[in-house]
């Protein structure tokens, strides 16, 4: 289904991400989409935004009503087209869910030149199907998104991290990291919560760093087996796992180091997705894709002759 | 499976109006059985229909092309819970409540919670997508949803996402839940639970003005406070549920709130001040905290009583499901009165107004002649001046046949051509309950596409 090089077409925002899921060919034609806020109420709490903004943009925005939209991508450069296209959640997704959770309405041209709305700009809506869930993660390959609409929500009166043995039976703390001594959570809320909750563990400065390095992934595994999964990564891989969701950031100095991790999260159940460095020739999951007919079904629904994003995943390599 | 004419009868519709005919019910007890149906089903060229309860009301379960009814409410067993995890297995024909109930020891409980949550299953919830009041801080099921074990149309039986977060690819379950049965059947589904808050206040706000109680939520938000609920009811179904339960509700209010903040115990007290500073800045008449927990659920007892109450004004009603911008509650309200007067019913509001979830109810009496007509032409006008104002045809009911032929008053040719791309993605015949969600010529080939510009 791939499409010849000089059709391929290659959405790109910020570039904050290029490297997940493979980079389509050279000489692919590199599109923009719009950029800047095209409509902000407040008391609706939604946001709907040319797809090139970038998240710094709309949490300044929201920032100066006292809202926010916990999208938390690693960098702040990263356009809202670029994050809803890789799917790749924040930190803060125990307590303000995945990325897809807070997107509305999305319109993108798919790979026949259609433009599409998904989805609705209200808070709620069942209207039709969920276009905007099959769009977060797709990596460019069904769509260029023009323009999102984001659910926003009021922004905590107050946030601290800190570190503890175990804050497992904590009330919704908002991230749970651990790097293999301690963990750091963080409490969202009112202060006077916030200092309850606190009792007995020792503040933290600020949110622990991710690893960072010329290769990184992130490990998926289930909750119940992140500990395990970690525990087993080399020495020469650096880490940070989200307890209660399964998420394993790590990092290498060398791609076989980074591949060494891929080889982990099999045993445990899981697989990870390459999201710097690594080799060029081997970008998948590294497991078979699930349901791979239904999903080839889609991909050549919405780009027939397969000009998004040639050979990027969750197909490329399939 | 049986094709005795009764069971036939008994399961030609769910709780919409629509009324279809099956060639067969059957009562499958796992997921093999489910597929071994479909497959029954598809040999001799027929379409499959699932159905849980039967509570749906937009008809997403009413047979069409002589299909196979696949019943799940013989499967109905939690079959895991783990605590640890927050997450359990289920059947797709446990009630909704049910769940909630069977891990309450735990500390933990399942967030969607529609108004026929005594009666409604898990599968039915998956397939609408359900809401309820408490949906309003934590989302729909999609939300609650972390993997889904499904029969597809060709009679495989497959997992769509998974414990493990993030599944490869496209995100199946996401496009699956709310897909009202034209996917596939959901066979077993991985529902995350959350933890009981450790505190909860649940306050009733009075007003003399809808656009008093309106402006309240529109208050509250920009307070900055999300509540775990926000609920209003209009006069006329304030006194009705009054009659109908004794819940407190003051019966010369032209409006009341109810509202709940949850979690931890000062953030709750913070919250339930600011609502009440905001709502008597708009002039409330009333404000009460409840003060134990026998008064919260007399409290909640009320609102989720609102269409048994109904009863006691007409034998019918018609129950309509829309969404507005939060912003817009007040005008669009005003739009829903008068429509309704000028078709000669009597219409009574009770909503998620946090979400801008409308309710309308018109209530009748079928016995009269024509009103059906009203009801119906009411309907689509008060659906109109929801989408006129920025809203949507559904936010938790689903379209099914109720609201099938007005998808297009939302989207374009081309929208609606990508939604049939999608839907055929999963099932390339068409046999996954036919004749839903999209209106026939919803395919770009099926229709002429006219110009832009033409008159027709």
């Amino acid at each position: 289904m791939t499409g010849p090089a000089n059709r391929a077409i290659a959405p790109i925002g910020a570039g904050t991400h290029w490297a997940v899921g493979g980079p389509p060919p050279a000489g692919a034609t590199e599109v923009r989409a719009p950029a800047g806020v095209i409509a902000y109420e407040p008391a609706d709490m939604t946001i709907t935004v040319g797809a090139a903004t970038t998240f710094d943009e709309v949490d300044g925005i929201l920032a100066e009503h006292g809202q926010e939209c916990a999208l938390d991508p690693r960098s702040r450069a990263a356009t809202i087209g670029g994050i809803l296209a890789c799917g790749l959640s924040g930190v803060r997704r125990l307590r303000h869910g995945p990325v897809r959770d807070h997107v509305l309405e999305v319109r993108f041209e798919t790979g026949d030149g259609r433009m599409v709305k998904g989805g609705g700009p209200t808070v709620k809506n069942v209207t039709g199907y969920d276009l905007p869930r099959l769009f977060v993660g797709s990596l460019g390959t069904i769509g260029v998104l023009h323009q999102a609409t984001l659910r926003c929500r009021p922004r905590f009166a107050g946030a601290r991290w800190f570190t503890a043995s175990d804050a497992s039976g904590a009330y919704r703390p908002s991230a749970r990291l651990w790097d293999g001594d301690r963990e750091t959570v963080l409490f969202e809320g009112v202060p006077a919560d916030i200092e309850v909750q606190g009792r007995g563990l020792q503040p933290a400065a600020a949110a622990p760093a991710l690893p960072e390095g010329e290769h990184r992934g992130r490990i998926s595994v289930a909750p119940g087996r992140v500990v395990a999964c970690a525990r087993a990564l080399a020495a020469d891989v650096r880490w940070c796992a989200e307890l209660g969701i399964g998420t394993i950031h790590v990092a290498a100095d060398s791609a076989p180091a980074l591949l060494s991790a891929r080889t982990a999260a099999h045993a445990h159940g899981g697989w990870m997705l390459r999201e710097a460095g690594g080799p060029t020739d081997d970008d998948g999951y590294g497991i078979p894709l699930p349901n791979a007919p239904v999903m080839r079904r889609i991909k050549e629904a919405f780009d027939p002759a397969g000009n998004l994003n040639p050979g990027r995943l969750p197909l490329g390599t399939s | 499976m049986s094709a005795e004419p009764l069971e036939l009868a008994l399961y030609a519709r769910d709780a919409g109006v629509a009324v279809g005919q099956a060639v067969a019910v059957c009562f499958p007890r796992s997921g093999e059985e489910v597929a071994a149906a479909v497959g029954v089903a598809r040999r001799h060229g027929r379409p499959f229909v699932a159905r849980g309860s039967g509570t749906g009301l937009a008809g997403g379960a009413t047979p069409l092309d002589d299909p196979v009814v696949i019943v799940t409410t013989q499967m109905n067993r939690v079959l895991e819970v783990d605590a640890d995890a927050r997450v359990a297995w289920v059947e797709p024909g446990v009630l909704n409540l049910d769940l909630s109930r069977a891990v309450g020891h735990l500390g933990l409980h399942y967030a969607p919670d529609p108004s026929s949550q005594q009666a409604c299953t898990i599968g039915g919830n998956v397939g609408t997508n359900a809401g309820g009041p408490h949906c309003l801080a934590d989302g729909v099921t999609s939300a609650h949803v972390l993997a889904v074990d499904v029969v597809l149309a060709d009679g495989t039986l497959t997992r769509l996402g998974g414990l493990v977060p993030d599944a490869p690819g496209y995100d199946l379950r996401g496009c699956f839940v709310g897909s009202e049965g034209t996917m596939g059947i959901a066979t077993r589904i991985a529902v995350r639970l959350m933890p009981d808050p450790p505190s909860v206040a649940t306050m009733l706000c009075a007003f003399d003005s809808v656009e008093a109680a309106a402006a309240t939520v529109s208050g509250i938000i920009a307070a900055g406070v999300l509540p775990a609920a926000l609920e209003m009811m209009d006069a006329r179904i304030t006194r009705a549920v009054e009659d109908f339960v004794g819940a407190g509700y003051p019966r010369d209010a032209e409006a009341v709130l109810l509202a709940e903040v949850d979690g931890l115990e000062h953030g709750v007290a913070e919250h339930v001040d600011a609502i009440s500073s905001v709502a008597r800045a708009n002039g409330a008449t009333l404000v009460r905290v409840a003060a134990d927990d026998s008064e919260r659920a007399l409290l909640w007892k009320g609102r989720k009583s609102a269409f048994g109450a109904i009863a006691r004004i007409a034998p019918d009603y018609y129950l309509h499901d829309a969404v507005v911008p939060r912003t817009k509650l007040v005008a669009v309200l005003r739009r829903v009165y008068e429509i309704a007067e000028q078709h000669d019913l009597i219409v009574m509001n009770v909503f998620h107004a946090g979400d801008g979830n409308l309710h309308p109810l018109l209530v009748f009496d079928r016995r009269e002649p024509g009103v059906w007509d009203r009801v119906y032409s009411a309907g689509t006008e008060i659906l109109d001046a929801c989408l006129e104002a920025g809203g949507v045809l559904t936010g938790e009911h689903g379209v099914g046949m109720e609201k099938r032929d007005l998808m297009p008053r939302m989207f374009t040719v081309d929208d609606l051509d990508a939604q049939a791309r999608l839907r055929d993605a999963f099932d390339p015949d068409g046999a996954a309950n036919p004749q839903k969600v999209l209106p026939r010529g919803s395919r770009c080939g099926e229709m002429q596409r006219v110009p832009e510009g033409a008159w027709i």
